[in-house]
């Protein structure tokens, strides 16, 4: 039974799941803009954001350490991943370099399910956005409204830092041409860190944010990642706002149908994804000519 | 072994050989190393499963984490067949099994292969994890859900005199096995044909492979439908292995297994997934019985897999031919080395047939009017009329940014023009695809070097030559590479042509600049054009290449029609009939060499900026 209270709340769901999701896939598509890598450990990334957010959180009882932690930790995870790892595979086909993220992921979820086993864990949301607020014409847990407002200031930080730096111009002429960039004399290797850093920070951010919502589980990760390539083909591969616009389109469509068919939430999603395809093939907000 | 060679086998039915004599061997040494025979059984239906990835991945290099959604969809079907539907053969409910699995995968190839690279990845993994929920939600009526369909029955063959039956472990092998071979025999009948040529040529240079005159997104499309169908038939062995059709099959990790076997195994390879399924397997067994690691098997697996894919690219087949060529190499240098001089070869000429122009065809090969390209506010071109008559050998000029690559792009249709009409051969070929165009006969070699890189000098040659030979898109799979017929005779004239013969076998990779040049004008000359396009031929080479080469071009243009565009006048001078100067966009003028020479407007426009001194 559809009514007006139930298609609210999941108007706002829809709402704040696409938040999050425009958050993870806008760390996606700056690494993949800026570096060319594609990296399919970054579902794997969003769910260590959450497990080291947990650990902080555990100690200290502290919400704001857990964020902090999530953040930072995957901050210097990425970092080190990028060190050790992704910079020898900026030169290696496409091919490698998806084979490699993807062998890094699966070792990122078995590496929790063997600290943590595979038993999910759960994250309460500080006393502060706990329980249910009247907005009026229905009620809504505080704390995924607290989400969507999170995520938006989040973004916005993102936005920023990408629009309003020396460094985001460096990252978006990166994205239109890197070679270049680097000709000026910018040492694009350390500007190539940095993203990865960030991109791992925001996935890092959304994991955390994201577990008092969906329990901890080493497999959460991966049902994320999904969704997010996703949200980059619909909004367009290398685009932040078509991140956020995919984020938002593919939240909404997931909530709305599950409100009717959890069964055919992926297929909806999966047809909306097919018709941008059809009808625009670089994605909403896509750059011309990038593959 | 190479099967990444396109031309192998002095003896060619060596591997086949091979393969059947280790299957038949396998039963009667495994036992002695304790290795269970349901493992084995498990390895043969991966590396089935594989065959088909890997011509899809190492040989089209196109790289999907979606091949679970086939691999359920024809072990469902089979299943659903054999079980609740009640039918009693088999075989041929695995056969309709795979036939399903490649219909979806055709489907599902239209809309995958829309985009390549990094969005083919993604949207493989996205479909496959839409065929999850699928069949748990929607479907789960005919797949039994989370259940699976358990009671699959296994296979038997009458024979008349006797019944055999295949049941469980050792007892199924034969079957599995002589399905692993049946896969094997047809994919490396696949991969030598004129079609496993083409696929490997889009893996290395997708843009070349169109430019030659193949159809590649119809043969993109080819791959993924075969790799459908070996996981289609693979996943119906899977019930038919475990007597139960289980759900996981669709799950993401089937993806990622077979992904991570292959790569591996090695790619390209045909075996690789194969030899990937045995160390996984092995290892895994080995990992959670012999050392009791639980469920940590899959860290360790996973940490190997990086390391390999770090440092080991082609995987153990490919480090393996790489040790061997190694040890083989080593053998070599210590012999005499015979120095490779190329000789210089009289061309043979006009031997090569040009597409031949229509009856009754009079006026100019090429008439382009109005042609005009416009990149946001900037004029690449305005406004150029231009003509080329059927034998004239043409030369455009112009300083740089005149627009002479962009007024090229146009006349290959690789880039639409913004108004303007060009009609080739009394048909206006405008907007047409760079495909259509070069199978019409006309074609360019590009001033960059647009080679396929780890194939031979011969290969290249032979792939440029299939396009003209077969036309755009031909399915002749199992058709061998020399039943090509005048494939051999034109590969040797061209290779004759651009003075590489000696060099055929060599990887592009190891030729010198002067050689890759002249194999991408060879390039260009094997699909035999009737228009040929060169877009600074010279660029690049030593004073003396240059000479060879220009001698090289004449010989070249006798009895074709070309147009050259270079920055070297002199030899551009020596070579064409007539020239056009373009400058910033427009056609400056047109004449014979001396009339160009003498131009004040053209001596004004390469000396530059005098133009007060009058």
């Amino acid at each position: 039974m559809i009514t007006w209270a139930n298609f609210g709340s999941q108007l706002f769901n829809g709402l704040a799941l696409g938040a999050l999701l425009a958050l993870i896939a806008s760390g996606l598509t700056i690494i993949y803009g800026t570096l060319g890598v594609l990296n399919l450990a970054h579902g794997a990334m969003f769910m260590l954001g959450g497990y080291a957010g947990y650990l902080a959180w555990q100690s200290s009882g502290s919400f704001l350490l857990g964020v902090a932690a999530g953040t930072l930790a995957l901050g210097v995870l990425g970092i080190v991943m990028e060190r050790l790892v992704i910079r020898y595979f900026y030169a290696r086909p496409h091919e490698d370099q998806l084979l490699v993220t993807f062998g890094l992921a699966i070792v990122f979820v078995e590496l929790v399910r063997w600290y943590f086993s595979s038993d999910s864990k759960t994250v309460q949301a500080p006393a502060l956005l706990q329980g249910i607020t009247n907005m009026g014409f229905m009620f809504y847990p505080t704390y995924r409204l607290a989400v969507v407002g999170i995520c938006a200031v989040a973004l916005l930080v993102l936005f920023l830092v990408l629009y309003r730096t020396r460094l985001g111009m460096i990252v978006r002429a990166g994205i239109e041409d890197s070679v270049m960039v680097d000709s000026l004399g910018i040492n694009i290797d350390r500007v190539f860190m940095v993203v990865f850093g960030i991109g791992a920070m925001a996935a890092g951010f959304a994991g955390f944010i994201n577990a008092p919502i969906v329990s901890l589980a080493p497999e959460i990760g991966e049902q994320i990642l999904v969704q997010t390539f996703v949200v980059v083909v619909i909004g367009g591969v290398g685009s932040f706002p078509g991140a956020v616009l995919g984020g938002l389109i593919a939240g909404e469509i997931i909530s709305l149908t599950s409100m009717v068919n959890p069964g055919y939430a992926y297929v909806m999603l999966f047809a909306a994804m097919t018709l941008v395809l059809m009808i625009r093939p670089r994605g909403l907000l896509g750059a011309k000519g990038r593959e | 072994m190479n099967a990444d060679r396109i031309y192998t086998a002095r003896r060619p039915l060596l591997v086949e050989a091979l393969t059947a004599l280790a299957l038949i061997a396998v039963p009667f040494v495994l036992p002695f190393f304790d290795a269970a025979p349901n493992t084995v059984n498990r390895i043969l239906v991966w590396g089935l499963f594989g065959i088909g990835f890997d011509i899809l991945f190492g040989y089209t290099g196109l790289l999907s984490f979606g091949q679970s959604a086939l691999y359920g969809t024809g072990g469902f079907v089979a299943a659903y067949l054999l079980t609740r539907a009640g039918f009693p053969h088999v075989i041929t409910a695995l056969v309709i099994g795979m036939v399903a699995a490649a219909v979806v995968g055709y489907l599902v190839g239209l809309v995958a292969l829309r985009r390549t690279g990094i969005y083919f990845a993604m949207i493989t993994i996205a479909i496959a994890e839409v065929f999850f929920f699928v069949e748990f939600n929607p479907l789960s009526e005919w797949t039994g859900g989370e259940n699976g369909l358990p009671g699959v029955p296994t296979p038997s063959l009458d024979l008349g005199f006797a019944q055999l039956k295949f049941t469980t472990g050792w007892a199924l092998y034969p079957f599995l096995a002589a399905c692993y071979f049946i896969g094997i025999v047809i994919a490396l009948r696949v991969v030598r044909s004129p079609v496993g040529a083409v696929l490997r040529a889009i893996r290395e240079n997708p843009l070349r492979a169109a430019a030659v005159g193949h159809d590649i997104h119809g043969y993109k499309l080819t791959a993924f439908v075969i790799a459908a169908a070996y996981a289609g038939f693979a996943g119906g062995l899977l019930g038919v292995m475990q007597a139960f059709m289980p759900p996981d099959a669709f799950m993401f990790e089937t993806s990622g297994q077979l992904v991570m076997q292959t790569a591996i195994g090695g790619r390209g390879t045909l075996f690789g997934p194969l030899v990937g399924a045995s160390v996984w397997l092995f290892l895994q067994d080995f990992l959670q019985s012999t050392l009791n690691l639980g469920a940590t098997w899959k860290l360790v697996l996973g940490l190997v897999f990086v390391v390999l894919v770090c440092f080991l690219r082609q995987g153990i087949i490919g480090g393996l031919r790489d040790l061997y060529g190694l040890v083989r190499g080593k053998r070599r240098a210590e012999a005499p080395v015979v120095p490779t001089v190329p000789t210089p070869r009289a061309a043979s000429g006009t031997s090569m047939p040009a597409h031949e122009l229509p009856n009754g065809h009079t006026g100019p090969v090429l008439l382009a009017t109005n042609l005009t390209k416009h990149y946001g506010g900037l004029a690449a071109n305005e406004d150029i009329d231009f003509r080329v008559d059927a034998g004239e050998v043409r030369g455009i000029i112009g300083p740089n940014g005149a627009g002479k690559t962009t007024f090229f792009k146009m006349l290959t249709c690789e880039v639409p023009p913004t108004a303007g009409k060009i009609v080739f051969k009394g048909r206006d070929i405008t907007g047409k695809s760079v495909t259509d165009v070069c199978q019409l006969g006309l074609t360019k070699s590009y001033q960059v070097n647009q080679l396929f890189n780890r194939l031979t000098v011969r290969e290249n040659v032979a792939i440029a030559a299939l396009a003209a030979l077969r036309g755009k898109f031909r399915l002749d799979l199992l058709r061998g590479l020399s039943r090509v017929e005048g494939l051999e005779e034109r590969v040797e004239q061209t290779l004759a042509l651009v003075n590489l013969t000696q060099r055929r076998d060599t990887p592009v990779a190891e030729l010198a600049y002067g050689e890759k040049r002249r194999l991408e004008i060879g390039l260009a000359l094997a699909s035999s054009p009737s228009l040929l396009l060169l877009d600074e031929p010279l660029a690049g080479m030593s004073p003396r290449e240059r000479v060879e080469t220009v001698e090289l071009l004449k010989s070249i243009g006798k009895g074709r029609t070309m147009i050259v565009i270079d920055h070297d006048i002199d030899s551009l001078f020596e070579l064409a009939e007539r020239v056009t100067v373009l400058q910033e966009g427009r056609v400056l003028v047109e004449g014979t060499p001396d009339e160009i020479k003498r131009n004040a407007a053209v001596q004004e426009a390469y000396l530059g900026g005098v133009n007060g001194v009058h």
